[in-house]
């Protein structure tokens, strides 16, 4: 009874992100399950505060990350950064796909996928747009470089902050092992979209030298030390949550953003949606389903048992979104070590490239709502997917594998 | 004659300098605002579970993508320098042009790359080739191939 009462609430609180309807919002329908869980005896009183306690720091540690990002924003950093990468590119459309390339996987490591998705690139496309190159490649590559580099830093993606909280990773320990496996998802990244965007990367033209002024420095300085205090912290085994707080905090100081603005940015439903859905996913793991997932999960540290676990994590990514499937492989990836951890993000970062809407029923979704307007053409997006996201799946893992070794 | 010119970020003022030479009277300048690109972002933010929805995001993208359009319409109204009509559209770039090519007797077009081969004519050109109901005029990008022509064996 309880069991099926959980897998209920999930699919309740999957299904609103999904469907995205006002009169049920995600984070409402994701609270009010978990409510009812606890109210109907599915979790404990004592469970649940305890997962909310652990997932506390790392929600600060996100409303944090959206706040510098905003701070950014603000400060007109993503423009001026897009701007000089289009300067720079001199009318070429392979060196602006580079710049692209370097800019995504900055913002991406740095301030998360969000940031990259919602503040990078329609920047990029403006510029681009500007500068009368071809958009498709530049966009194309934010979007997927959102997901695949989002394997570098623990900041880097919100299913990284709650690895590496559970794997009991250090911020440095983390972008050691995972630089390899980055470098190889950036590198696929880099040659599938050259070739399959070869004619419009042919795309140059003169133009005139143009001086695009200067990035704001402000912004850019606490970020730096934002990052520096999360290495620290680390070292020093202070909780992430405490640089975060101070690099949010100093970028307030800097950005003045009003309430209102301040409130858009940290998104409160965002955060409110992985609370109760980290609670619902508890209450699902604790009742079954926590051995149906260790047993299908492969949990050995061989390279074909790691291969294993990042190919099972991103059809579950595919299945779910990443962040569930995450929360619901969790706790048997740690039970198998921390490089079965770090193989399962592997699977969730850069699985949801396979569907370029993160997940099947996204996508499904978005189809039956606009199955009579104009939906753009699938068959590209699904070609860059099916051509990148097994290369990355396998030679990030194997690196993967390497580093574990090695270091 | 009716010609019809389908501007593209590669090849747009090789069209627009061919149909310049044709000295024909009626002439109309299309240029597409692909949804392609619009699509691919809103994909992306559906694929952020449980962040609010940015709609500004996916207009402003729309809006951008207008005006790169508009741009390149402006672009080669001047370049071309004679009366022509100017169509600005927005959807799927390939099944745009060809219907756009049924009231015309001719389409100028240019080949996706410079590169010699089958693969200088790539996706939208490909299809807008093989589906264009009237006579086709297509052109080299950047003023010619990248390569002589091999030679013919003897």
């Amino acid at each position: 009874m309880s069991e099926a009462l959980a897998l209920l609430a999930l699919a309740a609180a999957l299904a609103a992100a999904v469907v995205r309807d006002r009169r049920a919002p995600e984070a409402v329908v994701a609270l009010g399950a978990a409510a009812v869980l606890l109210l109907a005896g599915a979790i404990s009183w004592h469970d649940a505060v305890a997962e909310a306690r652990a997932l506390g720091p790392t929600i600060a540690v996100l409303a944090a990350l959206l706040v510098l990002g905003d701070g950014c924003e603000r400060a007109g950093l993503f423009e001026a950064l897009a701007a000089r990468m289009a300067a720079r590119a001199q009318g070429s459309a392979t060196r602006m796909l580079g710049l692209v390339f370097a800019a995504a996987c900055a913002v991406t490591a740095v301030l998360g996928l969000d940031a990259t998705v919602v503040l990078l690139t329609p920047a990029v496309f403006a510029a681009v747009a500007r500068a009368r190159l071809p958009g498709r490649p530049h966009v194309y590559a934010c979007t997927h470089l959102a997901n695949s580099a989002s394997l570098l830093l623990p900041v880097s993606n919100l299913t990284n902050l709650l690895a590496v909280r559970a794997a009991g990773l250090s911020f440095t320990r983390f972008a050691v092992l995972m630089v390899l496996p980055w470098a190889v998802a950036v590198g696929v990244e880099w040659v599938a979209l050259r070739r399959m965007f070869a004619s419009e990367l042919a795309v140059g033209r003169e133009v005139p030298p143009d001086d695009p002024g200067g990035l704001p420095r402000a912004p850019l300085y606490v970020l730096a030390g934002t990052l520096a205090g999360f290495v620290l912290a680390g070292a020093l085994r202070i909780d992430a949550a405490w640089p975060a707080a101070a690099g949010a905090l100093a970028m307030l100081a800097v950005q003045r953003p009003s309430p209102r603005r301040f409130l858009s940015a940290i998104d409160l439903p965002l955060l409110g949606f992985v609370l109760g859905l980290g609670v619902i996913v508890k209450a699902v793991a604790d009742h079954g389903l926590g051995d149906v997932v260790a047993s299908v999960l492969p949990s050995g540290a061989g390279v074909l048992a790691l291969v294993g676990a990042a190919l099972v994590a991103a059809l579950a990514a595919n299945l779910l979104n990443n962040v569930p499937a995450l929360l619901v492989l969790l706790p048997a990836a740690v039970a198998a070590g921390p490089a079965t951890v770090l193989a399962v993000l592997i699977g969730v970062n850069a699985g949801p490239n396979l569907t370029y809407t993160g997940s099947l029923a996204t996508l499904l979704w978005r189809r039956v709502l606009r199955a009579h307007g104009a939906e753009p053409p699938l068959r590209e997006f699904l070609k860059l997917g099916a051509v990148t996201v097994p290369p990355i799946l396998i030679g990030a893992t194997v690196a993967l594998w390497l580093a574990v070794q090695v270091t | 004659m009716r010609v019809l010119v389908w501007l593209t970020e590669a090849g747009w003022e090789a069209c627009v300098d061919a149909a310049r030479r044709l000295a024909a009277t009626d002439v109309t300048l299309i240029s597409v605002a692909s949804d392609e690109v619009v699509g691919a972002e809103r994909g992306a933010l559906a694929g952020l579970l449980g962040r609010h929805p940015r709609p500004h995001v996916e207009e402003r993208i729309e809006r951008l993508s207008a005006e790169a359009a508009e741009a390149l319409l402006e672009a080669a109204g001047g370049r071309f320098g004679r009366e022509a009509r100017r169509v600005l559209a927005r959807g799927r770039v390939e099944h745009l042009v060809t219907g756009a090519a049924r009231d015309a007797d001719l389409l100028v077009a240019a080949r996706s790359t410079r590169h010699m081969g089958p693969k200088s004519i790539r996706h939208p050109e490909r299809f807008v080739v093989d589906h264009a109901p009237c006579a086709l005029l297509l052109v080299w990008p950047g003023g010619g191939p990248d390569r002589e022509p091999p030679h013919k064996p003897h």
